[in-house]
């Protein structure tokens, strides 16, 4: 059976990348289309009539939307290099930290852009808070999925993009100080190919920062 | 079967813990049921189980607690596998589209909910029932689409989607009853309020279906609950 997979992006949306890392670490071929969000392809508005959003996949003729969902339905579809691990107790935790990211993490990160002065402060200190529950996570970790990189790594690749935009800003929400273990895992992470190819490129990354501090409402999920 | 150490701590008012319990019931698992009150400071147990969010539900199996409504469902299914019901379907394409549906409800249908609730002015209010009624109709389409022409989203027996929005159901009817409208209606919906009957009837659903009146009242404190921690404070 011919296996066909397409996969509509836009390099500076998180969760398109995080799909992106996905398809790679299981070597899945696919083709890429990348979307202008303020000029929306039909076919991406057909197989996502509902958010309208990238990342969408499409296998076969049959599209998955919401980058968690995607994730999930590639590992189980290819079960080669699996993402989520076996327990199903240490499946929900990494579910868990996972949303935590989405629901929690990435929204208070979209914000920061957008604030000054004493809310700044506050965001930054609602991020502290945040970040010390995943560095919690990797107490005794290689990577927050163990041994191996896996589904929770895969999502928390926001924290590379951060430690990436610090360097670029001058302003380091992400210290070494306050959270070792992260900074470990970000260096441990982007020493894998993989990883680096899913990052925004570096000649685009000055263009990618002042994107992040304009617009607030995301069109990527 | 009896199983030791499955523990719910929720309260009957919550339809998070609702779905919970509906699994448990589809699973036939036995469980002690644990009542926190929401209109009284967290109990140590919360703040403790669940110190990320500090919500109900949290599931606790052999000690382990598990939080979040959705991720406790598939923790469900996944640890009793014998028996006849299962929650998501087998399906991993299908599976991705009750993934799909359930997030909807939770991150798109539910905070509209919410904030037809919570709206500070009369406009907020007009906005969110505007956005509330729209989601009824996409989750029509949606029925449709994962039905195939049975009783529930699940098909044959409720499912994953079927207990993500069903548990909302009870809350649906007290805020329409606030708003003077019907949130599901015959007119823009039919089969979804077919769907809300066959759900609200189901064996493993009828015993935990909240009293629409004690909800409403219960609404009417948590509510007010709800407002003086949002206020400015001095």
């Amino acid at each position: 059976m011919g296996e066909e997979v397409t996969f509509h992006g836009m390099w500076a949306s998180p969760f398109s990348r995080r799909v992106e890392l996905a398809l790679k670490l299981k070597a899945i071929p696919y083709q890429y289309i990348e979307e202008d969000l303020s000029n929306k392809t039909p076919s991406l508005l057909r197989y996502n009539p509902v958010h309208k959003k990238v990342p969408v996949l499409v296998h076969n003729d049959k599209p998955v939307a919401e980058s968690m969902v995607i994730i999930e339905y590639m590992d189980e579809t290819w079960e080669n290099n699996p993402f989520l691990p076996r327990d199903p107790y240490e499946r929900a935790m990494a579910r868990f930290y996972a949303k935590f990211i989405d629901d929690k993490l990435l929204p208070t990160l979209a914000k920061l852009g957008q604030t000054a002065g004493k809310e700044k402060e506050e965001t930054i200190e609602e991020i502290h808070e945040q970040l010390k529950v995943l560095e919690d996570e990797l107490k005794g970790k290689q990577f927050f999925g163990g041994q191996r990189i896996g589904f929770l790594d895969v999502v928390a690749m926001i924290l590379v993009w951060l430690h990436l935009a610090g360097s670029i800003t001058g302003q380091k929400v992400l210290s070494t100080e306050k959270f070792p273990l992260i900074y470990e895992w970000i260096e441990r992470v982007m020493k894998m190919e993989v990883v680096n190819e899913c990052l925004i490129p570096e000649k685009k990354r000055q263009d990618w920062i002042q994107l992040a501090q304009k617009a607030p409402k995301s069109a990527s999920n | 079967m009896a199983e030791s150490n499955v523990k719910v701590l929720g309260t009957w008012a919550s339809p998070f813990v609702m779905r919970v319990k509906i699994a448990l019931h589809l699973k036939s698992v036995r469980y002690e049921d644990v009542e926190e009150d929401l209109l009284a400071p967290k109990s140590e147990l919360l703040l403790k189980s669940n110190p990320v969010y500090k919500k109900i539900p949290v599931f606790f199996h052999a000690h382990n607690p598990i939080c979040e409504s959705l991720i406790i469902l598939q923790y469900i299914d996944e640890v009793w596998t014998t028996s006849a019901s299962t929650i998501l379907p087998s399906d991993p394409y299908e599976r991705s589209q009750s993934r799909f549906w359930a997030a909807y409800v939770d991150d798109k249908f539910f905070p509209a909910l919410r904030r037809l609730v919570i709206g500070a002015t009369e406009e907020d209010k007009k906005a969110a029932l505007a956005e509330v009624v729209e989601g009824t109709v996409v989750l029509e389409g949606a029925f449709g689409e994962l039905s195939k022409g049975k009783a529930f989203f699940g098909g044959d027996n409720i499912g994953f989607v079927d207990i993500a929005l069903g548990s909302l159901l009870g809350w649906i009817e007290v805020i329409g009853k606030q708003c003077e409208t019907k949130l599901v209606s015959e007119a823009k919906t039919p089969r979804l309020v077919q769907w809300a009957d066959c759900f609200s009837a189901h064996e493993a659903v009828k015993d935990v279906l909240p009293d629409v009146d004690k909800l409403a009242d219960f609404g009417l404190k948590l509510r007010a609950k709800i407002l003086k921690a949002l206020a400015p404070t001095n």
